[in-house]
């Protein structure tokens, strides 16, 4: 959450309430889950950790003083980090999710390229798993969790493909 | 050395919707040794380019090299001639003689390159025990259980010791413990340093391979090396929870 809401400030500055909604409309259906006042929270915590600044802005009648929040330099610092390393050693949904509707957003990294460098990653675990597979006898109970691991594997990367056709469509768009 | 070189290889096939280019102007080397998996969805033209590097088809346009003879601009002789020799295949289907036994499958192409039914007797006794089927030699491929036909279809791909193995999808009609049978075949072959081309959708069985190369509408979008150092399972434990 950190994370994204730093890749949100990225592209540019922004209010609490809009930082929420952006979050909401980046995790879709799953959206409608999250707390209104975590980002509040959170901002507050990065706040602290000098990765944001807020200035208050002028209010209208209707709506009181708010404050904008923008990126230090620390802050994009830390977004180019984040976007730049592989999730490991269990690549959340979520948060990975998060990430490639960030990259596109703040145009800071290709969306089709993290799914790339994630694939690579899960490809090298699968094929760890199915040395480890292969080595133990058929019908083994150790080699029925290597089978479990090799299964959540497999399935992580029929995801992944998914995600490239999406991002890699929307790329062309 | 490399066993496959490819150069600017190109396949076009005719469509409804006008030429396609099933394989569009990729470039390979393949080293001794390696076991590669090209992978892709269906229709992405990796079964094409299997066909081109075996001589089962022929490019549009560049070339291929096999142990350093051109493969794409070959007469037929010479090309039916590097099929039985040179190339060993094994398809999903298995493409077993349903009237010959297992033994006389493994045989049939050391007697059709020449060798003395003697010869090709002994050639399949040793490879039958090999692939851990020499118990079933006398048995015709519908008494086999699927695992054990593609076992027999591996073994007389390496009758005439090919410089290659082309697999096409060779465990699409297998369930999880025949394509594990399987796998672990083409385990023992890569250690004894065959070298091995497979051709598969499974991402379970291409993460076995030394080097994994994607394909998408014929072009190659990733080529990466698996076979890293191996026994680091701690950190696969905590994967997926």
């Amino acid at each position: 959450m950190q994370d994204a809401i730093l890749a949100m400030l990225a592209k540019e500055p922004s209010h609490g309430y809009d930082l929420g909604l952006r979050l909401r409309r980046a995790l879709g259906p799953l959206g409608g889950s999250m707390n209104a006042g975590q980002v509040y929270v959170t901002l507050a915590r990065l706040e602290k950790a000098g990765l944001v600044v807020h200035e208050r802005s002028a209010g209208s009648p209707d709506r009181p003083d708010r404050k904008v929040y923008a990126l230090t330099d620390a802050g994009h610092e830390r977004v180019t980090a984040w976007l730049a390393e592989v999730n490991r050693p269990k690549p959340d949904l979520v948060e990975f999710h998060l990430k490639l509707a960030a990259a596109s957003a703040s145009r800071l990294a290709d969306p089709v390229e993290l799914v790339d460098v994630q694939r690579r990653e899960l490809l090298r675990r699968l094929a760890e798993a199915q040395r480890a597979v292969l080595a133990e006898p058929e019908g083994s109970t150790g080699g029925l969790l290597l089978e479990g691991v090799a299964l959540r594997l497999e399935a992580d990367l029929r995801w992944l493909e998914a995600c490239e056709r999406v991002w890699s469509r929307r790329a062309e768009a | 050395m490399n066993v496959l070189q490819v150069r600017d290889l190109t396949k076009r096939h005719g469509h409804k919707h006008g030429l396609v280019r099933a394989v569009d102007g990729v470039d390979l080397d393949v080293p001794a040794g390696q076991l590669l998996a090209v992978t892709g969805p269906s229709g992405c033209g990796k079964s094409t380019l299997l066909h081109l590097l075996g001589g089962l088809e022929r490019p549009t346009s560049g070339q291929v090299w096999l142990a350093g003879q051109r493969v794409d601009t070959a007469g037929e002789r010479a090309l039916a001639r590097l099929r039985r020799r040179s190339v060993g295949f094994v398809f999903q289907s298995f493409h077993l003689v349903e009237e010959l036994t297992a033994a006389e499958n493994v045989e049939l192409p050391v007697l059709l390159a020449g060798g003395s039914p003697r010869a090709a007797r002994r050639r399949a006794g040793q490879l039958l025990d090999q692939v851990g089927l020499a118990h079933r030699a006398r048995r015709q491929p519908w008494r086999l259980s699927g695992g054990e036909r593609q076992r027999v279809a591996v073994a007389r791909a390496l009758a005439n010791e090919p410089l290659v193995v082309l697999a096409d999808e060779p465990t699409g009609n297998l369930d999880t413990a025949a394509t594990n049978e399987v796998l672990r075949l083409f385990a023992d072959l890569r250690a004894m340093g065959q070298t091995v081309v497979l051709v598969t959708h499974d991402a379970r069985v291409a993460a076995t391979a030394d080097r994994l190369i994607s394909m998408r509408d014929g072009v190659f979008v990733d080529d990466a090396w698996l076979g890293g150092p191996a026994g680091r399972l701690g950190d696969l434990f905590a994967m997926g929870d």
